[in-house]
């Protein structure tokens, strides 16, 4: 008799049928709510505050997504997966889209059967040593016991990298950010390695972050961004445009204070124009509203905005633009042209 | 008395002395002490190694766990707070970070519920007392509690997941049909036949028409509570709500396995021993992965559970396993005689199971029940690791947060202290239980 | 059940399937084996379908394929260049090793606290009391990643050894050290060593067994029948004339000379750690997260057993310890030959289900980073591959061959202990 806790459940909870492939944009719209997968917990990119908020870089992207399809960046369910669980998550539908910190790569793009929609942060492997090991270089890590997280590819590129120096180390796993961190400030391993990044971020966190030093290698490229399932192009076009528009604002000189005005009227700049839905009908050809990007730098900001209030420098993160910077200052940002 | 004897004996007692205090070494402390601790040599050398050994633990702990943290807002701030308070030691500050837990125990302790909703978990999980009552303590309490024992299952999940009060009251009513109908449906087409119509027409209901009355149901009169999704449960909430929902569906399930593995029927046995092997045979740690990855794998297309349902089920199955190796135990501890009687008083497999072996087997496996329960409550920790927040998966999302990273005990103290106080406590009522159902059975 | 007695000898119809216990059963049977097949089937076919839709191919290909990871704790030969296969069955030889090194510890440990909470002495029944409902209240995986933290936080780190007046020190004459990476002992190697055998050729499988640990594992056994045969004589003297001959001497020289003959002639020295560069080298190395839960998982499941073992205990009649007392037997002995060995056959069953579920919660592995069978295959091949279905099932099917094995196998050990009893 009790099992009928279970069947309630399932009513309750709602046994909700989505139709896997294809019309990814009208299950989100029936169902008024993003689902997005996040990472359980990395600083700067994803973590729940103490109201249970989650907040970060990433967490931004699926907020501005939010905005764009369904009107409200607060519309977004975080789910937060595991490197094991995030691509099963993703593949059975039960998030929308993924954007956590994950690598893009030829075999995920094609055998795993992903769309990348884009490069929201460029990324690269990198160690963190203490600067009382005097090593000025990666090559001089002989024997060295190095911290890595696993399942991803941060293992394969460390593996790599020793193999073709012909140098020896030993790899100590590790599941969490927070358990690596652990263990590299208490010695039991020499060297750090993750994403620059992710260095970056645990370090600012450390009681002396100036006794620590991030080597100048970085051995691997790590393009991360979000990412959808193979199959419905359209859910594709919308998630890689709000990225997109995201990039392009902050080209534009679009920000999250001057966009309402900017928006209220068509000006001098047809791409602007374009972008905010006052020229143009870019809007209905993503099946959204005109204003859709508006929302998007409205309620999460430009780039710019979301960089600099998550992970910029003016956060104890401290990460340079770097390689993040628009292609006109140097970067690598480069959104194509809205027409 | 004779002269003679006068004059022999110098002195004859003719009352009785009062008695006299034990010595000293004897009663009180030192006695108990001398009785309990210093018996020997050997023992004395033990009880000062020992006393010496509390003392080193206290002595390292004390200072630790008293510390004047407790409204520090980040990790700096209680390195500041505690450098203040003269706590340095040669590795930097020595003592606990206590705001942490201030900060976040209402988080550990629900997750990401919402707060203003509290009271419904709340609810819930205090009417299990009374739900349980009726079946646990028989004697004390009124029979018409039962009646709410039975609505409960119904009530929970509502509680939990909220949303219209229609969807529990359609699943009961799925019972009251099968009921009804083989209630009503022996006369006319006899038991079995009933049996077999009763599970048909329950498994319509459920399956095609609910829906569509409870809908109906809902847009005519609207009685519904806020409804909150399950990846908003999250920290000792998501424990409790896997424990509970796994253990409760996993007993009917557990109990027809004992069944099944006990029954002579060749096909029926080799199918329940090959289950009970193979889910006692992997660790679960495996099944939450399959739950995690493979079970939208193997429904059919389109469907899709969400992770906290499909990890109940996981640990549904899981559980049944050991479940129908408790009531095994259970029916095997029962005299043979129990089950003679029942067939010499004609009374057929169903019935005898229904009236005579199953409320003594499942009484005398109470104590069994409550520890397979302890230990799938504790082993719900392993949810952290397919990514869901039960308390030490939160413990990660807490310590990536900027103002709390590099904190490592309190956290951990805190999650066992509430799993202690939990499994202790349930433990320890499992043990009067015992021994109250053993001076009832002999 | 009730039986039929007097079966009508009327014609088959077909609402005796139901109606007549003859072929209910039947039926019953039927009817399962017809709903388990079709549920199988459904499964499959679900699966089938899925795998289509999402473009996926099932097979094990992917195991023969260059795994591409380093594994820290390796028991056999492996690189990054071995196979998924080889990487896997690295990561078996893991979780049987700290499922075999926890049983042995977890049994000591088990059985020295269920004795002890009896004892007599307040405190030391107390103490154990606490012991045991601390470890059994609290999850296995806390106990697993605070013991990891402890060996992290509270152990030096090898750079803390460095220089001339350093923070720590090694420990039992220079020849130990102990570092929050894990402890460094000393090896033992041999100046004339007879080499290895090779087994399994150039598969995936292959490895190699030192030809000088069979040779100390066979004078050992040796030594052992000696030392037995010796026992056996000063027996049949002791039978003989009533007195026994004194062999200490005798039985010590068996256990010892041949082995030291052995150890000379195969060139023993011991090869100690230094401290060179990062780490120490040389030595053998126990690492924290093999030391962590190997902790762990026995200072859990001891827990378990010692409340076993102390069921056991208090199921000998308490008639069976005055009688030995009676002998004028002293208190640990009565323990030793009395009590413990009738306290046995109720412990075994019990004990095998708690190896079983150290077995399994070795699983959690995962949690300290140490390379098990769930790290390995389960773990980066899973996340490399993307193969879930066929990593899951194989991974499984070896914990389900691991703990079938070892149900058997104490299985035959209690029939065995039963059968001396009657």
């Amino acid at each position: 008799m009790k099992k009928s806790v279970f069947l309630g459940a399932l009513t309750v909870a709602g046994l909700a049928a989505t139709a896997g492939a294809a019309a990814t944009l009208d299950d989100v719209k029936a169902r008024g709510k993003l689902n997005c997968g996040v990472a359980t917990g990395v600083p700067g990119f994803a973590a729940p505050n103490a109201s249970g908020e989650w907040e970060g870089f990433d967490v931004a992207v699926c907020r501005g997504v939010a905005a764009a399809v369904l009107g409200d960046p607060t519309a977004v369910e975080f789910v937060p997966t595991t490197g094991k669980t995030r691509f099963t998550a993703l593949a059975s539908g039960e998030i929308d889209m993924l954007a956590r910190n994950t690598t893009w790569t030829f075999s995920r793009d094609v055998d795993l059967k992903f769309t990348f929609v884009g490069v929201n942060y460029y990324d690269g492997q990198g160690f963190m040593v203490p600067k009382e090991l005097g090593v000025s270089s990666a090559k001089e890590l002989d024997g060295a016991t190095v911290c890595i997280q696993t399942g991803t590819t941060t293992e394969l590129n460390l593996a790599d990298f020793f193999r073709v120096n012909n140098i020896s180390y030993e790899p100590v796993p590790i599941e969490t950010n927070a358990e690596a961190q652990q263990q590299y400030l208490a010695g039991a391993c020499d060297v750090y390695t993750t994403d620059a990044s992710g260095l970056a971020a645990t370090r600012s966190t450390f009681e002396n972050a100036a006794d620590h030093v991030i080597l100048p290698e970085i051995i691997s490229k790590e393009p991360l961004g979000p990412l959808v399932r193979h199959g419905d192009d359209e859910w594709g076009d919308i998630v890689r445009w709000s990225l997109n528009a995201m990039i392009a604002a902050e080209e534009y000189g679009v920000t999250s204070a001057n966009v309402g005005e900017m928006s209220a009227a068509a000006g001098d700049n047809p791409e602007v124009n374009r972008l905010l839905g006052t020229e143009g009908n870019l809007g209905e050809m993503l099946g959204l509203d005109a204003g859709w990007a508006k929302m998007v730098i409205e309620s999460v900001g430009n780039y710019g905005e979301v960089f600099e209030s998550n992970i910029g420098s003016a956060t104890p993160i401290g990460l340079s633009r770097g390689l993040n910077a628009q292609w006109t200052e140097g970067g690598l940002l480069y959104a194509p042209p809205f027409r | 008395m004779s002269n003679l004897h006068a004059d022999t004996v110098a002195f004859v007692r003719d009352t009785m002395l009062p008695q006299k205090e034990p010595p000293a070494s004897t009663v009180g402390l030192l006695g108990w002490g001398k009785k309990n601790l210093f018996t020997g040599p050997f023992n004395t050398i033990v009880t000062i190694l020992c006393t010496a050994f509390i003392a080193y633990v206290l002595w390292m702990l004390i200072p630790w766990f008293f510390s004047p943290t407790w409204n520090a807002t980040s990790l700096g701030e209680c390195r500041e707070m505690l450098t203040a308070a003269g706590k340095v030691g040669e590795h930097g500050t020595s003592g606990a970070c206590w705001g942490v837990i201030r900060e976040r125990w209402i988080q550990l302790l629900f997750g990401f519920y919402p707060a203003e909703l509290y009271w419904r978990p709340i609810l819930a999980f205090v009417l299990l007392a009374p739900a349980l009552a009726p079946v646990l303590f028989s004697d004390k309490v009124p029979g018409k509690l039962l009646i709410f024992s039975a609505i409960y299952p119904f009530l929970f999940p509502w509680l939990l997941w909220g949303g219209t009060i229609w969807s529990p009251i359609c699943a009961a009513l799925g019972f009251v049909i099968l009921y009804a109908v083989v209630k009503y449906g022996s006369e006319a087409i006899g038991q079995l036949g009933a049996i077999i119509a009763a599970v048909v027409a329950a498994l319509v209901w459920w399956l095609f028409l609910s829906g569509y009355v409870q809908d109906g149901l809902a847009a005519v009169i609207p009685l519904a509570i806020e409804p909150v999704a399950s990846r908003d449960f999250g920290g000792m909430m998501l424990s409790i709500t896997i424990g509970v929902v796994a253990i409760a569906c996993s007993l009917p399930l557990g109990i027809v396995l004992a069944l099944g593995r006990q029954s002579d029927l060749l096909i029926v046995k080799s199918l329940c021993v090959g289950f009970i092997e193979f889910i006692r045979g992997v660790p679960l740690i495996t099944l939450l992965f399959v739950a995690s990855t493979l079970l939208n794998i193997f429904l059919p297309p389109g469907t899709n559970f969400d992770i906290i349902l499909r990890v109940i089920i996981m640990a549904t199955l899981f559980s049944a396993a050991y479940m129908a190796e408790v009531i095994r135990g259970g029916l095997a501890a029962l005299p043979k005689g129990q089950y003679e009687g029942a067939d010499s008083l004609g009374l057929d497999y169903w019935q005898a199971q229904r009236l005579i072996i199953m409320p003594q087997a499942l009484k005398i496996s109470i104590p069994g029940i409550v520890s397979t329960f302890i230990g799938l409550f504790k082993d719900t920790t392993l949810v952290s690791v397919i990514g869901l927040l039960d308390p030490l998966g939160l413990s990660n999302s807490i310590r990536a947060d900027q103002a709390w990273n590099g904190i490592v005990w309190e956290l951990y103290m805190f999650i066992a202290a509430l799993f202690f106080l939990f499994c202790f406590g349930m433990s320890r009522y499992s043990m009067y239980l015992e021994r109250k159902l053993q001076t009832g059975h002999r | 059940m009730a039986t039929v007695t007097d079966p009508p000898k009327a014609e088959f119809r077909l609402s005796m399937l139901i109606y007549d216990t003859r072929y209910r059963s039947m039926t019953i049977q039927v009817v399962a084996l017809i709903g388990f097949l079709l549920l199988v089937g459904f499964l499959i076919s679900n699966t089938v379908q899925n795998l289509a839709t999402s473009g996926k191919t099932v097979g094990f290909g992917f195991l023969t394929e260059p795994a591409g990871y380093d594994i820290n704790q390796v028991l056999i030969e492996y690189n990054n260049q071995n196979s998924h296969l080889r990487a896997a069955f690295v990561g078996l030889l893991n979780t049987l090793l700290v499922a075999v090194l926890g049983c042995i510890t977890a049994t000591v440990i088990g059985v020295i606290i269920g004795v002890l909470r009896l004892s007599p002495n307040w405190l030391i029944a107390r103490l154990t009391t606490v012991y045991v409902e601390m470890f059994r209240n609290v999850p296995v995986l806390l106990w697993i990643v605070f013991a990891m933290a402890i060996l992290i936080e509270t152990l030096p780190a090898p750079r803390a050894f460095r220089g001339d007046d350093p923070e720590a020190t090694m420990k039992i004459f220079d020849t130990v050290a102990i570092t929050n990476r894990g402890v460094y002992v000393p090896e033992p190697l041999f100046s004339r060593s007879l080499g290895d055998i090779h087994l399994f050729g150039t598969s995936s499988m292959n490895f190699d067994i030192s030809l000088d640990l069979l040779l100390i594992i066979a004078v050992v056994v040796a030594s052992i029948f000696g030392v037995r045969a010796i026992k056996r004589n000063a027996d049949a003297t002791q039978e003989k004339t009533g007195k026994r001959p004194t062999t200490w001497y005798l039985t010590l020289g068996t256990l010892v000379v041949p082995l030291l003959v052995v150890l000379v002639a195969l060139g023993f020295h011991l090869g100690y750690p230094a401290l060179q560069g990062f780490n120490f080298q040389g030595g053998t190395y126990l690492r924290n997260s093999l030391i962590a839960l190997w902790l762990a998982l026995s200072l859990y499941t001891a827990a378990f057993i010692a409340e076993n073992v102390r069921a056991g205990i208090l199921a000998i009649s308490a008639g069976q310890t005055e009688a030995a007392g009676a002998l004028g037997l002293r208190p640990n002995r009565i323990m030793r030959l009395v009590v413990l060995p009738q306290a046995l056959r109720v412990i075994i069953p019990p004990l095998i289900s708690q190896y079983l579920n150290l077995t399994k919660n070795s699983s959690l592995a995962i949690a300290v980073g140490y390379m098990d069978i769930t790290g390995t295959l389960m773990g980066i091949t899973l996340n490399q591959t993307g193969k879930e279905l066929e990593t899951l099932l194989l991974g499984m099917l070896i914990y389900l061959i691991i703990s079938l094995s070892i149900s058997a196998l104490m299985n035959w050990y209690n029939n065995r202990v039963k059968l001396v009893e009657r």
